[in-house]
């Protein structure tokens, strides 16, 4: 009777256990192995037959001399900037509209439910939207800028060449902010109201309160939410594949993308597996340089 | 504690300018959905001029998606099904229980949400591909693959925020039925399901939503009769014309659900946010 009961909590957890083992983590230690063979299509159905590569694939992707080299290093820059202005105009809109709805007005329960339906829609939905209003002839946003405002002569385009790397930050902005303010949201209702009673009685002025009251008991919130926004954005896949089809441009090379497409192309799956090990460490690093940044301030504070 | 003056104003433009930008392409969305096929190839106007439902019934009839809707229900309501049974027991376990592994097994799970897909989607391939080859079992082209694939991508966040749940419920009311006479599963069944209903249908709702939008697996992993609707959609581009007016009014159609249900529930979805990170 005591043995079974010992052992109830590892029942209740097998069925989750083994599914993360067959989908991830197996996976995951299988592309770490495959990522040291010379996979390529001739040995794909029988993959244990495939030479031992030791570091060649590794060596390949990071000799920024050669093309795969200079062209991963070049959709990895990409990458930082596109993640860093889209993290960055996604939270900067979500506190925006979180501390704006603060109070209670006529129609926020609306205005509440309809900012957050970019996040509810299916991703495809709302990206094919966006690439029908970027269209360069029979799009909205040529019309808005060369018909109505005139801003340029000629149409632009925005799918191809250098412009399709600032539809792309749009796109998921427009994407990913409901989630912050989402978040933001729920993080500001946690917030004691005394302590902006006791803030104005100090004499605090509004903006006075946001600095001193809001924004550092946002800090905790803040903390997970910069964290989650900055892998699902570096991670992007569906949006750039959604938006540009098959053939991202060059300009919005993501690293997903360029994964994707180096490996199905080519089918050189330990080359492709070897980047990806590579993206998985970074994005270790960085965790986890954030995660000790961040906790040692908030002791600090 | 007075408001200034100012803010009111400040509301209205900063608001304002938020719902612009969220809501033109919804807008877009909506009024392509009824334009025929020649508004939407030339200019683009604001107003619908000439308004038909045409689009909604020729959007079956140019790319098979009953059959991608079929494939994109089943497989979506399974995985979500399947998803919630599993996240139930593990954050039932976690939130009563203390074992040796809890911790470790909490971060696992929840950290293998944060690697990229790309990092699965190679392995997972052949995997597949090869477990077909070697046992017989499709997986790979197969919505059972899918399934699979899609309920683990859930499964962290339904685990955490149902644990999230389950802690917000008094122990006392569980080890009241245990005096009774029922056991922790007993328990479980009878006391703490019942108190976390609209926990676990929001936790649905977002597995759901998960496996319905998913475009990265969907695109390797399925062929043609097995392709969900984050596929099949883009093939109303074809070589000569895109159907943009049958396109919008079926990327209307298959949100309605999801959007519907998220909002119904979005307020037990902000729940399960905080207690999860207020933990």
């Amino acid at each position: 009777m005591r043995l079974r009961r010992a052992a109830l909590p590892y029942l209740l957890i097998l069925p989750a256990v083994l599914l993360e083992l067959l989908v991830h983590l197996v996976p995951m230690l299988i592309g770490i192995g495959m990522s040291f063979l010379k996979l390529t299509q001739f040995f794909l159905r029988n993959w244990s037959a495939a030479p031992f590569a030791g570091l060649d694939n590794y060596a390949v992707a990071v000799d920024f001399d050669s093309a795969v080299g200079r062209s991963l290093l070049h959709s990895f820059l990409v990458t930082v900037v596109f993640t860093v202005l889209t993290v960055g105009l996604s939270w900067l809109f979500g506190i925006c509209g979180a501390v704006l709805m603060q109070g209670s007005f006529r129609g926020r329960a609306v205005l509440r439910a309809l900012f957050l339906v970019p996040y509810a829609l299916p991703v495809y939905a709302g990206v094919i939207t966006w690439s029908f209003l970027l269209q360069r002839d029979s799009g909205l946003v040529n019309h808005v800028l060369v018909d109505q405002l005139h801003l340029f002569g000629e149409r632009p385009f925005w799918l191809i060449g250098s412009n399709s790397f600032w539809s792309l930050i749009v796109v998921c902005v427009w994407r990913s902010w409901p989630f912050a303010f989402l978040v933001l949201m729920a993080g500001l209702q946690n917030i004691p109201g005394d302590l902006y009673e006791a803030a104005a009685i100090d004499g605090a002025g509004w903006g006075r309160r946001l600095r001193a009251v809001t924004l550092p008991m946002l800090r905790p919130v803040n903390q997970v939410l910069v964290l989650v926004l900055f892998l699902w954005t570096f991670n992007d896949f569906n949006t750039p594949y959604v938006l540009f089809g098959k053939s991202a441009p060059q300009d919005a090379d993501l690293i997903s993308i360029h994964i994707y497409q180096s490996s199905f192309v080519t089918w050189n799956f330990g080359s492709g597996s070897a980047m990806s090990v590579l993206l998985l460490l970074f994005l270790l690093v960085v965790t986890a340089v954030y995660l000790v940044a961040t906790s040692r301030r908030r002791s600090d504070a | 504690m007075r408001d200034p003056r100012w803010l009111p104003w400040a509301r209205w433009a900063g608001l304002g300018l938020l719902g612009l930008f969220t809501l033109t392409p919804l807008y877009v969305m909506l009024t392509s959905a009824i334009k025929p096929l020649q508004d939407v190839q030339g200019d683009f106007h604001w107003i619908p001029t000439r308004i038909t439902l045409r689009p909604f019934a020729d959007m079956w009839r140019t790319v098979p998606l009953a059959r991608y809707f079929a494939n994109s229900l089943i497989v979506a309501s399974v995985a979500a099904l399947v998803s919630v049974l599993i996240a139930i027991f593990a954050a039932y376990a976690i939130s009563r229980f203390r074992f040796p592994g809890r911790r470790i097994f909490s971060v696992t799970v929840l950290s293998t949400q944060m690697f990229p897909g790309i990092l699965f989607l190679l392995p997972l391939f052949m995997i597949y591909v090869n477990l077909g080859t070697a046992l017989g079992v499709e997986l790979y082209a197969s919505r059972t693959g899918l399934i699979i694939t899609y309920l683990t991508f859930s499964l962290p966040f339904s685990i955490w925020m149902l644990a999230g749940y389950f802690d917000s419920i008094p122990t006392a009311l569980d080890e009241a039925a245990q005096v009774d006479g029922s056991g922790p599963i007993g328990a479980l069944l009878r006391v703490v399901l019942p108190a976390a209903t609209p926990g676990i249908v929001a936790v649905a709702i977002y597995a759901f939503m998960t496996a319905w939008g998913e475009v990265l697996f969907a695109s390797v992993m399925t062929d043609e009769s097995s392709r969900t609707l984050a596929v099949g959609l883009q093939g109303y581009a074809t070589e000569n014309d895109v159907y943009w007016n049958q396109i919008m009014a079926a990327s209307l159609v298959v949100s309605v659900p999801v959007v519907a249900g998220f909002l119904l529930l979005q307020r037990y979805l902000v729940q399960g946010l905080t207690a999860g990170a207020v933990k």
